[in-house]
């Protein structure tokens, strides 16, 4: 791509013109007609940069090959941290390996998938095709890395999965060849169905017309007597923070309080001394950046700046003061204490920020 | 005596007592009857309790303070235009906010926020409060040096693959529509049993936006596309995990699936996929590429990662099922809903949510006894097809126990089903695409938790 972007933008849009125009013209009177000037051609190179996708039957993959001794030498350094040193990790995702038999890579149905008990169902538990493992780590790991890996790095480390998954042995060669013979091995490939109403299209042949469930819209009088069969667990009140504080202070309900923190409180934006000069009526006179009837606080700022004037501007506020700034005396001020008019003699003298 | 005529401050309920709710429940009865005696009795005693310096008893025992002393906003100069350029929420709504539920992601980068329910009015999802699912984290693109490619599987699927610039797409003749986005794992931890608290966590995975776009079909018709041979488009992200899904081509062909950049007036918030996302209406989100890059027709589906190894629904014998989408007829009250309490007993207008993604939503029931007995719903308008519709229905809580939940029934005929028919199929394992009714049981205290019936 970075061939196109060092082009002028005017020859890039000359070059799609003439190409769409092209394809039109090709093609006889096509929607391209209606919008010229919109859409380029994509040249070879880019397509070949951003197509990618590695289908089921291995259309899009790439050439190349890898070695479980590789591959065990990347996944150390760039898998192990995320997935564990032997893909059975779920400290930070779902684990990739586990849960599969010899048997299962026989049958290619995964056994302990019929286990409620099961602890959790692993990538390689469920996976049916070995080209969605290739298109995914190539496209998408190491998580901090996307895309880094070569075409015979992905090789290498799948290869190691499938030997650590104990589908392939520890000197199998891993290649855009060898990997039709490992999808007959995928312990679940033979555990998927299309089989359901779910797919808002044709295309599998094999999808159920009706749906799974069929409710009727019952009035009154229905079904049995009314049970309640499960109740939030204690410790999920809890888990979830302070309810009343994910709920409107107002309306006709509040949240439930399952926490300590106060779901009235309000964080006021801005400085203290902006907060406290806006509580105390200081700001009914005196504007951040406009005079009203007394000067703005950024003027005030840029008079006495570099100048100790804290505690000279402390006792004027206090007091009240006139002549400094016209004719308008300023009163003295009641609505704030003196530790709270320091606060915002020092905002002020600080150069008035709002935020 | 009309309760209509005492200031709402001054009734209020169980939730929050002195100064302003000092009445207790026998003494709201009292003041109905026409004792203004012991409201001026509740009143003072309230009053007394608390910092004299806060509420003057003097002006308190003349009415409401809130009216009798004038609040500072009435007494003071507001702020000026432009004070916040882009505009924020009242810091008095910080409550209501896009939350993670605790433990069910390890990893913040691949994980789901969901959107707050619980105080949402109408249809519409705010967009920063649409619920955020992300695979390899958010990104926020450089709109000018983001492009869209469209290509085909084999040399011929697409006479002519095309890139587009955003310059180029915003040219073309948009639609805005309105529809309802909602996550296939949506109440997902619900299928065995309860687990979360509230309908943020139940329900949240499910945001409603006006999206603006170009009809893709539009754009496959520009470059050639054989419609004849092309049964599937794969969608592709630009992001770090450039995720992948397998979209019907009938669906594209309808004209409804877009290739989005505006949402809800203004473009894509990063989160939603800024500057281009697909959006593929009554489909589950996760088929709703975002930062979409690119197109491709082909004529077989993909098995992505997310179509072969998650997004796959455990069945009870075992298999799973690969490439389910459609989101079907479901719905939820969110106000009143779990980890909410009633502010009193006496009227509430209840309110939810209805949807699916094989249409428009017909009607909606609704049930305050666990299911025995049924009301029709009123619909608000517009009714939209795979767009969210809002419900409500009036009711009169008088504090006995309740258990309330709703039913849609959409325009196909579909009735959204109990737990128990929707387990009979499906068993508790799936993850996926839960629509059961849900059950809100509301105690005499007016507190509401979260509950399944049989």
């Amino acid at each position: 791509m970075s061939r196109w972007r060092e082009m002028s933008f005017g020859f890039v849009r000359r070059a799609a013109l003439v190409a769409v125009f092209a394809a039109a013209v090709a093609s006889g009177a096509s929607a391209a007609d209606k919008y010229p000037g919109v859409g380029r051609a994509a040249t070879p190179a880019e397509v070949e940069a951003w197509d990618i996708d590695v289908r089921p039957d291995f259309q899009g993959l790439p050439k190349g090959s890898g070695t479980v001794e590789k591959g065990q030498e990347i996944w150390e350094a760039k898998c192990a941290s995320c997935h564990g040193t032997f893909g059975e990790s779920n400290k930070v995702f779902t684990p990739l390996i586990g849960g599969t038999t010899k048997e299962d890579v026989e049958k290619g149905r995964v056994a302990s998938l019929l286990r409620p008990d099961y602890p959790q169902r692993t990538t390689f538990m469920k996976v049916p095709t070995i080209s969605t493992l290739f298109d995914y780590i190539r496209r998408a790991m190491p998580w901090n890395e996307p895309k880094s890996l070569t075409p015979d790095e992905v090789y290498s480390v799948l290869d190691f999965m499938l030997n650590l998954a104990e589908i392939v042995p520890d000197d199998f060669v891993l290649d855009d060849q060898s990997i039709r013979e490992v999808q007959k091995r995928m312990p679940n490939r033979n555990g998927m169905s299309t089989n359901h109403a779910l797919w808002p299209g044709a295309g599998f042949g094999t999808e159920k017309k009706k749906a799974d469930t069929a409710n009727t819209a019952c009035m009154k009088d229905c079904g049995g007597p009314v049970q309640i069969t499960s109740t939030l667990p204690d410790h999920a009140w809890t888990a979830h923070g302070n309810l009343a504080s994910q709920n409107r202070r107002i309306g006709p309900v509040r949240g439930r309080v399952t926490g300590n923190d106060d779901p009235d409180a309000i964080d006021e934006p801005g400085p203290a001394g902006f907060k406290l000069a806006q509580s105390a009526g200081c700001m009914g006179c005196h504007g951040l950046n406009n005079k009203i009837v007394g000067p703005s606080y950024v003027d005030v700022a840029a008079k006495y700046k570099d100048k100790d004037m804290l505690d000279t501007l402390v006792g004027r506020v206090v007091k009240g003061g006139e002549g400094v700034w016209g004719e308008a005396a300023m009163p003295p001020q009641e609505g704030a204490s003196e530790g709270e008019i320091k606060t915002i003699v020092e905002w002020i003298l600080a150069g008035a920020p709002g935020r | 005596m009309d309760d209509s005529k005492i200031p709402s401050a001054l009734l209020g309920g169980r939730i929050r007592r002195a100064p302003e709710n000092f009445l207790d429940g026998a003494a709201i009865g009292e003041v109905s009857k026409g004792r203004r005696d012991v409201l001026r009795a509740s009143f003072a005693a309230a009053i007394a309790g608390i910092a004299a310096a806060t509420r003057p008893a003097a002006a308190a025992s003349d009415g409401d303070p809130d009216i009798l002393e004038l609040p500072p906003w009435s007494t003071s100069l507001g702020l000026p235009v432009a004070a916040v350029p882009y505009g924020m929420p009242s810091k008095y709504e910080r409550n209501l906010i896009r939350r993670q539920s605790p433990g069910l992601t390890q990893v913040a980068g691949s994980s789901v926020a969901f959107a707050p329910l619980q105080g949402s009015f109408g249809i519409i999802t705010p967009s920063g409060l649409h619920f955020e699912r992300h695979h390899q984290g958010w990104q926020d693109i450089d709109p000018k040096r983001h492009r869209f490619m469209i290509n085909g599987s084999a040399p011929g699927m697409v006479k002519t693959p095309l890139v587009f610039t955003m310059d180029d797409l915003m040219r073309l003749p948009s639609v805005s529509r309105m529809y309802f986005i909602e996550c296939g794992a949506n109440t997902g931890m619900e299928w065995g049993n309860v687990a979360v608290p509230t309908v943020q966590y139940t329900h949240g995975m499910l945001s409603c936006s006006e999206f603006t776009g170009v009809p893709l079909r539009l754009l496959l018709e520009m470059a050639g596309a054989d419609l004849k041979r092309g049964k599937f488009v794969l969608a592709e992200g630009a992001d770090g995990s450039s995720m992948t899904r397998t979209i019907p081509i009938d669906l594209v062909m309808s004209g409804e699936v877009l290739v989005a950049y505006g949402q809800n007036g203004e473009m894509l918030r990063p989160e939603n996929g800024y500057p281009l996302r697909l959006v593929v209406p009554g489909v589950q989100g996760v088929s709703w590429v975002k930062w979409l890059r690119r197109v491709e027709l082909g004529d077989k589906p993909y098995a992505a990662k997310d179509e072969a190894v998650h997004y796959v629904d455990l069945m009870p014998d075992g298999t799973h099922r690969q490439y389910t989408s459609i989101q079907e007829c479901k719905s939820v009250i969110t106000t009143p809903s779990g980890g909410q309490t009633l502010v009193d007993k006496g009227f509430f207008n209840v309110s939810g949510l209805a949807w699916s993604g094989r249409g428009k939503i017909r009607k909606v029931d609704v049930s305050f006894d666990g299911g025995k007995s049924w009301q029709e719903a009123k619909l608000q308008a517009p009714v939209q097809s795979k767009c969210l519709t809002r419900f409500t229905l009036n009711w009169n809580w008088n504090g006995e126990r309740a258990i309330l939940q709703s039913r849609a029934t959409d325009e196909t005929g579909f009735v959204q089903p109990n737990y128990r028919q929707l387990r009979a199929v499906r068993g508790t394992r799936s993850i996926y695409h839960n629509n059961a009714i849900q059950s809100w049981l509301v105690e005499p205290s007016g507190e509401i938790s979260n509950v399944q019936v049989a």
